[in-house]
This record gives C-alpha cells, structure tokens and sequence, in this order.
C-alpha cells in the first residue's frame, strides 16, 4: 500500500506563527500522479509547497513522503529525500555566482559518483532537454526570465527526481514556452513515471496535464475539493471551484 | 477655487431621523476630515436613515470616494441605513467594488502590556541566543569537515573570496593607515616637543601601529567593505530564493557560502594587518622627517628600537580574531535575512555595528588577557 503513495499529508496545519493559513488537511499524492495545487492568490500554495519540500515545518500534522515522516526523520533521512526530489522555484533560483552548466553540475558534484566529464556531459544533456542547448557557459545574469526558469528545471531534474515539484512554473513566460513546459512535464511524466506536484493558476495547464488536485480556499481555511480537473470542471461541487476554473463563470 | 464654494460637502439633518449629506461642485483633493467629524456629530442615535444628494456634483477623486467609503462602514457600524442611489454610477460601482473583498485577515499581533513585552523579548534573547550558538556551533563542525577532506566547500569560491579581500582591498588599507600613522605622529609629536623629546614619535608610532592600531584599522575597513557586502550577497540570495534551493538540494549553507568566506579572511586580514603597521610607520616617518626635522636615519633607528615582536604578534592576533568575527557577523546576518529588499539593508546595517561591537569587545578582553600574562 505504502508503495504506491508518494506524499501523504495528514492532519496538516500550515502557517507561520500565529498566523494560520490551512486547518487540519488531509490529502495523498499517489506515485506517477501530476499532482495540482491551486486557489486564490495568497492562499498559501506557496507555503504548502514549503512544508513538502521541509523548508518549514508544519504547525501541527504529519507529512509521510515515500513513507518517510518528514517531520520526525533523521537528517540522514530527510537528505535521502531531498536527493531524490527536485524543485524549480518561483524565480528559477539559479545561484547567480555560477554558470548554468555549474548549477546543474553541483547537485551531481555532491551526490554521485561520476567522473567530471560524464557531469559535465549530463549537464549539457540535462540543459539540451529544456531547450538550453548551448547555454551552458552564461551566468544567470545574462539570460531571460524565461530561460532562468527553464535552466532552474534542469538543475531539478539533475538527479533524476522521484518527486519534482514546481511553483507557478509558467508565470512571466510567453504562452508558447509554457506549453512547452508542459509538454516537457508530461513527457517527465510518461517517459520517467516522475511524480510531479505543481502550485499553478494557469487554467489551460491545469486542464492539460493535471489528473489529480486539491483546491484550497484562504477563507475557511481548508480544502474545498479534490480529485482531477476535468471531472471537477464537469461536476464543481461549489459556486468558488466552479467560478475559479472557468475564469468567474464566463463560457 | 476654493473659497468660491465654500463647503462642497454638507450635512443637513432633515427630518428628526434623517441626515442629508449634500456634495456639490468640484470634490478634488479635498479635505474630508471636517465634514466627516460633521457627520458623526449629527450621527446620532435617533437617525435612522442617511441620503447622498449630488445634484451638483462635477468633477471627483479619491477624496470623496475615501469619504464615501467612511461614511458607509460608519453607517454599518451603527445600523443606519444609507441612500447612494442618488451618488453617480461609477462612484457607486467602485464604492461596491472597495466593499466585494471582506476578508479581515488577522495578523495575530496584538497590544501586549509592557511586562508580557519584556517577557516576550526575553524570549526572544534566548531563541536569539541559541540560534548564534548553533550558527557557530555549525561552522565549527564545518571547519571539521573541512579537516577531514569532507566538505563540499567550493575551491573556487575560496579564491574567489581571497582575491575580494585580499589584492582588492590593499589599496583602502594603504591610504588610511598612512593617514592613521600620520596622524598619530602629529597628536604625539605636540605633547612630545614640549619636553624636546620628539625623537620618541617613532617609538610612539610603531608601538601604537604594531600593537593595535593595524589592527583595528583594518577591522574597521574590512567590516564596512567586506563583512557588508558578505551579508548582502547572502540576503539577496534569500531572496532570490537561493538560500531555499541550496537547503533543499541538501547542500550545506556553511560549507557552501561561510566557510569560503572565513578562511578567505583568515588569511587575508593578518596579511593586511602586516601592510598596515609598515604604512603607519611610513605615516609616521614623514611627518618625522619632513616635518619635524628628525634625520631620516634616526627616525628608523628608534623605530627599530621600539619594535618588539611581541606587539606585533599580539598585533596579529588581534586581526585574526577579528577576521573571524567580521565574517560571521557578515554571513549571519545575511543567512538570517528576511525575504525582500529592505530585509538586505538591514542585514548589511547590523553586520557592520556587530562586527565594530564585538571586535571593540574582543579588543577589551585580548587586552586584559596580555596584562594578566605580562605581554
Ligand atoms: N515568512 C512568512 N511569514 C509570515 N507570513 C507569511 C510568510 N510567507 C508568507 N506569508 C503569508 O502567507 C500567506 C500565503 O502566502 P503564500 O506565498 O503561500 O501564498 P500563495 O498561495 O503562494 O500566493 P500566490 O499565488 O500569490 O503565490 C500570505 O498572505 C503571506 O502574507
Ligand atoms: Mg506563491
């Protein structure tokens, strides 16, 4: 059972301090799902995702990722997971003192035992996947937003993750590169089983490649549905889900 | 303007129940204080029903759409009800669109009394506390690792570092302890000739150079030039969420962005200490000379005289300790940085006064330490 569940969140409370922002969630994440988490602005997506990757810790409530505990493991533990998950940050993250190709070699550096040719190799593999051919000698400072966020999804994808997760991955990109980066999510998806968790607001993606969701709502503090986007659109089970998905209510 | 219409708000009670808020002309930029204070006078507890008459109403701005909007939530507040069918359609649109968003969140910061304050502070010492014990206590096993081959510390970065702090900043470091050693044989060389010992200015100088003054002088630069810009590289990496990517890949914040930058330090301020004392010497030297009429070769002879290895090792030691805590300083207040613009300013401010504090400190106690072992 445990095997087919890759992040199970139980009882999960978030916030910061005093200042709440989800009560006691309950959801899973099955292994190979594309997993989509949406609502308003300032819902706390974004603090969700901080709580999976265990960049702070949940108030109350546990999170059991490929049935580790996340919020009792040890450090050896938790650097287990963080070796096998990769995230591509709201703004790419790139460490600005580093060329592309550095970036992605490091995590590789840290981890793996392969001579330096074969990473630097990998890198430029890893960079060609995303479409950044080429690329691999510029500084961060010297490409576009766009490109950042693609170079940052090579760096995620350097130690062939179990988990990616991404934040707003096609916010400040022009729609045809985020199509492109869904289709490359999918092809992540189909070709490698990848489990894949994304904090988006784009519809059109959220329609494209979700098949599994939560929908967290700031006022009540909860998650007001779940299940695949599509299904939800057909049957939304309240008046927020449905004007949400269908941009306030147009056709 | 605005003495030809005298009031363009109005409040007039027409019934014994009902208010009349009348606005006429041109509502820009308008003091809405005055006529609000009005309202709440004549809102008392027997009105029951308020109107907006603006029949007369031409050009508008926030002013009134802020009075509008007052008055509305006063109106909620005291369950009266409030007419703005007669107010324009656009204003009224926006006053709904201001009132769509209800939402209140709660920041959970209330008003504590001055003891639960210093209680809370308190508090806060201690979490402060642990949290700077830990940070070192890091860097130490860091330095471990580091012996051990076993870290994942950059060379690159340490050179990179090294050259920041090293080559780069020799320059700085000349010309002001040129000026320190100058200055110094000024301010003695005054009290010196009353007793026509002025000769004794260059054991003054060395002395003062060797002993302390290096390093001091060299702390004080390298705080504000390279402990400063430690904790802005660090605080923008917050917050480009760089500190975030390094902690999930599982990467060592201390191997990665502290240990480069210490070690860098470590071995660059002794060095610049070094250069320190013999420019204040030349300092000192010139005012000797040239200005004091000593013989060039005197001078250098009673300098020499007055050179002790001990001073200048105590010298040394000085700015190796705080090459250490200009760095820490620097790199913590960088990692502890809050996530936006003004957070790296602040860091940059309080790497620089903890640095000055704690090497001013250090100072005091090496001092007494000497004292007590008769150095
Ligand atoms: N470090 C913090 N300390 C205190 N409150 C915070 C902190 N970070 C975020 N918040 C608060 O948490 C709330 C949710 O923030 P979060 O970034 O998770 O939202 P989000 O759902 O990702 O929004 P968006 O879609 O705009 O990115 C915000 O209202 C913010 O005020
Ligand atoms: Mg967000």
């Amino acid at each position: 059972m445990i095997k087919d569940i890759a992040i199970e969140a139980k009882n999960l409370t978030v916030g910061y301090g005093d200042y709440v922002l989800l009560k006691n969630a309950d959801y899973q994440v099955n292994k190979g799902d594309i997993f989509i988490i949406m609502g308003g602005s300032g819902c706390g997506k974004s603090s969700m995702l901080r709580v999976l990757t265990g960049l702070i810790e949940p108030l109350k409530g546990t999170v059991i990722i490929n049935g580790t505990d996340i919020t009792k493991a040890s450090e050896e533990e938790v650097q287990k997971i963080r070796e096998k998950s990769g995230i591509l940050y709201q703004s790419g993250a790139l460490f600005s003192s580093m060329t592309l190709a550095e970036n992605i070699m490091l995590p590789l550096q840290q981890y793996s035992d392969y001579s330096l040719s074969t990473i630097r190799e990998l890198a430029e593999l890893k960079l060609a996947l995303v479409g950044l051919k080429g690329f691999g000698d510029f500084y961060p400072s010297e490409i576009s937003g766009g490109m950042k966020k693609r170079a940052g999804l090579a760096r995620a994808l350097a130690m062939d993750p179990d988990i990616v997760y991404f934040d707003e991955p096609s916010a400040g990109l022009d729609p045809i590169s985020s199509r492109n980066l869904d289709d490359l999510i999918l092809e992540l998806n189909h070709s490698l089983g990848t489990t894949i968790v994304v904090v988006t607001h784009e519809l059109s993606s959220i329609f494209a490649i979700g098949n599994n969701s939560i929908f967290l709502d700031a006022q009540s503090k909860s998650i007001l549905a779940r299940g695949n986007p599509n299904d939800l659109l057909k049957n939304p089970p309240n008046e927020e889900v449905y004007k949400f998905l269908t941009r306030g209510g147009e056709k | 303007m605005q003495k030809k219409m005298q009031n363009v708000i109005d409040v007039e009670k027409v019934e014994s129940n009902r208010l009349k808020i009348i606005i006429s002309g041109d509502v820009l930029r308008q003091n809405i204080d005055t006529p609000f204070a009005v309202l709440q006078e004549s809102l008392t507890s027997d009105i029951k029903k308020v109107d907006f008459i603006a029949e007369n109403l031409e050009a508008w701005d926030s002013s009134l759409v802020l009075f509008i909007y007052d008055t509305r939530r006063l109106c909620q507040e005291k369950n009266v009800a409030l007419n703005m069918q007669h107010l324009p359609q656009n204003l009224q649109d926006l006053i709904g669109l201001a009132f769509a968003v209800d939402r209140n969140p709660s920041r959970g910061s209330e008003k504590f009394s001055t003891i639960e304050e210093i209680g809370k502070k308190t508090l806060e010492l201690k979490q402060k506390t642990a949290d700077v014990l830990n940070f070192i206590g890091n860097v130490l096993s860091g330095i471990g690792r580091c012996l051990r081959f076993n870290s994942i510390m950059r060379k690159i970065d340490f050179f990179a570092a090294l050259e920041d702090c090293g080559p780069k900043a020799i320059g700085i470091v000349c010309l002001i302890s040129f000026l320190i050693g100058l200055i110094l044989a000024f301010v003695g060389a005054v009290q010196l000739q009353t007793f026509g010992a002025q000769i004794y200015v260059a054991s003054l100088v060395t002395i003062g150079m060797c002993r302390i003054m290096g390093a001091i002088m060299v702390g004080v630069i390298m705080s504000g030039r390279t402990g400063s810009s430690y904790a802005a590289t660090i605080g923008t990496m917050q917050v480009n969420e760089e500190l975030d990517a390094l902690q999930t890949m599982g990467l060592s914040r201390i191997d990665f962005l502290v240990l480069p930058r210490l070690f860098a330090l470590m071995i660059a301020m002794p060095i610049l200490t070094m250069i320190s004392d013999f420019l204040g010497m030349m300092g000192g030297a010139f005012v000797g000379v040239f200005l004091m009429d000593i013989p060039y070769q005197e001078y250098w002879n009673y300098a020499f005289k007055a050179f002790r290895l001990n001073n200048f090792l105590v010298g040394l030691f000085h700015s190796f300790c705080f090459a250490i805590i200009i760095s820490l300083c620097g790199c913590y207040s960088g990692l502890k940085c809050e996530k936006n613009a003004d957070g790296v300013g602040k860091a940059t401010t309080k790497s620089v006064v903890c640095a000055i504090v704690w090497m001013i400190v250090v100072t005091g106690i090496i001092t007494v330490i000497c004292q007590e072992l008769g150095i």
